[in-house]
């Protein structure tokens, strides 16, 4: 295990958390704590899934972003596009329409993130024939990256050790600008985020050091941009032309769910949804999964198109992107362009660092002392009601169990155990409060009808 | 530190609940990723096995810091020939079973093969014991 710290995105704005258990109860990972009546998130532990986002009922969870304005400090201001940004527009808006409405937002290129795919795809293939352990696994998602290591340490030697075309993409059109002549400190890159857990990666990338990209924007505050001038231009707006298809078919699809499986060779396996992820790789690790060649697999359901910085629905943004793409299959007008030269430098850069586990399930470095903790950890379990309430902060007993072992936490924070104690006279009911208002914040259970769903909510 | 699984003839819905029980554990107490891989493959064979066989079993797990110990014990037909049961290819699973993708008879052989010790008697009409004795240090 080391001591670095991951970065996160992932943030909880301390003003609108009034210390609900919804994100602590659907995180994927036991990150989640309430202390103080706010929500507090484990850093070693956060996934970047963003499924707390999802589930907070008072958008008190948010995503850190680069100032927009960040772009005028460059001359080339470059966006580096998800096509499932495009996927949320109906099919009367065509794509040069939105990367005209961009351009007029202030960007010089528009670049389709997933232009590099075709040499991803090929790379990933080559390492498809390597003697790597089985099912290999892709890197596409960096949350299931970061899942991987964190609980399932054994199978991160079957990571494919190819990075998403994003990184790839970046500097490959970097590279383009620079043998145009332009000065490399007058490029911008930024990258136009579908979730929290890209972000992290540009930040500060698995196994790697450097990031191509300066800023990151969230897709849902871009996508706003964009919809309200759509929405608001004159009926007469210019017509634009596409000259040559935005993005490839397979660049379009390869996002979304079975985008990298169906390109792949032998069985291959397509999952979405980190709790499926999960119980699926739970299989894996016990050796009930044989024969599996390839498994694409994504944190979010619908893959990026259910990613948490996205404003339409997942269900109609995949029915959109593959309209799109069958156009232009149909069409037949889309000739990849990427000269062999270029070619071999996204390969060369695409390659990941190692992806090191470093598991959050150890108890203690030292088996010993582990085994000693788990004892403790079980005779609690004793005491502990099994409701998994929530009530103490953790999201279950086990984990208030694992935290009291661990001098995180007491067994008076459970609110069931303080009943028992005051019964016997162990317990002041006094300071039973105190304990209850270190957890959920001080007159956290005062009278209060403004809080959601009291009668006088919102006035 | 002792473990104790029920396991259920017949339900294969539930065949591996053990071993993913004894994956979280030894998952927890830092064991090698690789040494837990051998022994979970082992145990799941085993609960699959008793799923499979028997009518229904238990498995006691014995934990300390040198090694696991694993006891898995059914109600069951018994092994008539041991020797047989623990060669490669060797199989009494009935077609609906072999359609389920289990019956390849290689069972106990990999049973055999991921643990450092194994002993098995069985009392044919009555039942069997597999325990398996593996170092959680390499």
């Amino acid at each position: 295990m080391s001591d670095q710290q991951f970065y996160h995105a992932l943030k909880v704005d301390k003003d609108l958390c009034y210390g609900c258990t919804h994100c602590m109860n659907v995180c994927p990972t036991d990150a989640i704590r309430i202390r103080d009546g706010i929500a507090t998130i484990r850093k070693n532990w956060c996934v970047d899934c963003g499924e707390c986002m999802k589930a907070c009922p008072v958008d008190a969870f948010y995503v850190e972003q680069d100032d927009f304005e960040k772009i005028f400090s460059f001359k080339h201001r470059v966006a580096i596009l998800p096509s499932v940004f495009i996927g949320q527009f109906s099919k009367h808006i065509k794509e040069c329409e939105i990367i005209d409405v961009l351009k007029s937002l202030g960007f010089t290129h528009v670049v389709p993130a997933e232009a590099t795919v075709d040499v991803i795809n090929e790379a990933m293939l080559e390492e498809q024939r390597s003697d790597r352990e089985k099912p290999m696994i892709s890197a596409f998602c960096p949350s299931i990256v970061r899942l991987i290591q964190v609980r399932f340490p054994g199978l991160v030697n079957n990571i494919i050790p190819v990075k998403p075309p994003i990184d790839s993409t970046a500097s490959y059109y970097r590279q383009l600008l620079q043998e145009e002549g332009k000065s490399s400190d007058e490029i911008g890159v930024f990258y136009v985020t579908p979730c929290a857990s890209k972000i992290a990666t540009v930040k500060s990338p698995v196994g790697d050091e450097m990031s191509n990209v300066d800023g990151v924007i969230n897709m849902d505050f871009l996508y706003n941009k964009v919809y309200h001038v759509l929405k608001t231009r004159a009926e007469s707006a210019d017509v634009c032309h596409d000259t040559v298809p935005y993005l490839s078919p397979k660049g379009l699809n390869w996002s979304l769910t079975e985008g990298e499986a169906s390109n792949m060779t032998g069985r291959c396996l397509a999952i979405d949804e980190i709790h499926n992820v999960i119980s699926f790789l739970e299989k894996v690790e016990n050796d009930e999964i044989v024969n599996v060649d390839f498994l694409e697999l994504r944190a979010c359901d619908q893959s990026c198109a259910g990613g948490v910085l996205l404003t339409e629905n997942r269900f109609l943004t995949v029915e959109r992107i593959k309209n799109r793409a069958d156009r232009i299959n149909a069409s037949g007008k889309y000739v990849q362009n990427i000269s062999e030269k270029h070619k071999q430098m996204i390969k060369e850069t695409s390659e990941v660092g190692k992806i090191e586990p470093r598991s959050m399930m150890v108890l203690d470095e030292d088996m010993g002392i582990a085994l000693k903790k788990m004892e403790r950890v079980r005779r609690m379990m004793c005491y502990l009601p099994g409701i998994d309430c929530g009530a103490c902060g953790a999201p279950n007993c086990e984990s208030l169990a694992k935290d009291i072992v661990s001098k995180e936490a007491h067994l008076s924070n459970c609110v069931f155990v303080q009943r028992m104690m005051e019964k016997t006279k162990k317990l002041d009911p006094m300071h039973s409060i105190r304990i209850i208002e270190k957890t959920w914040g001080k007159d956290r259970l005062d009278k209060d009808c403004k809080k959601k769903g009291a009668k006088n909510e919102g006035l | 530190m002792e473990f104790s699984y029920e396991v259920e003839g017949g339900n294969f819905a539930k065949a591996g609940n053990a071993a993913s029980g004894v994956k979280k554990v030894l998952k927890q107490l830092n064991v090698d990723p690789k040494v837990i891989k051998r022994i979970v493959v082992a145990l799941y064979e085993g609960e699959v096995n008793v799923v499979a066989h028997a009518y229904k079993g238990k498995v006691l797990v014995d934990i300390d810091t040198s090694r696991i110990y694993i006891r898995i014990e059914d109600e069951g037909p018994g092994i008539p020939d041991i020797d047989l049961a623990m060669q490669v290819g060797y199989s009494t699973a009935s077609a609906m079973v072999r359609e389920m993708g289990f019956g390849a008879g290689m069972g106990l052989p990999n049973m055999k093969r991921n643990a450092d010790a194994i002993e098995i008697s069985s009392k044919v009409g009555e039942g069997t014991v597999v325990e398996l004795t593996t170092k959680l240090t390499s």
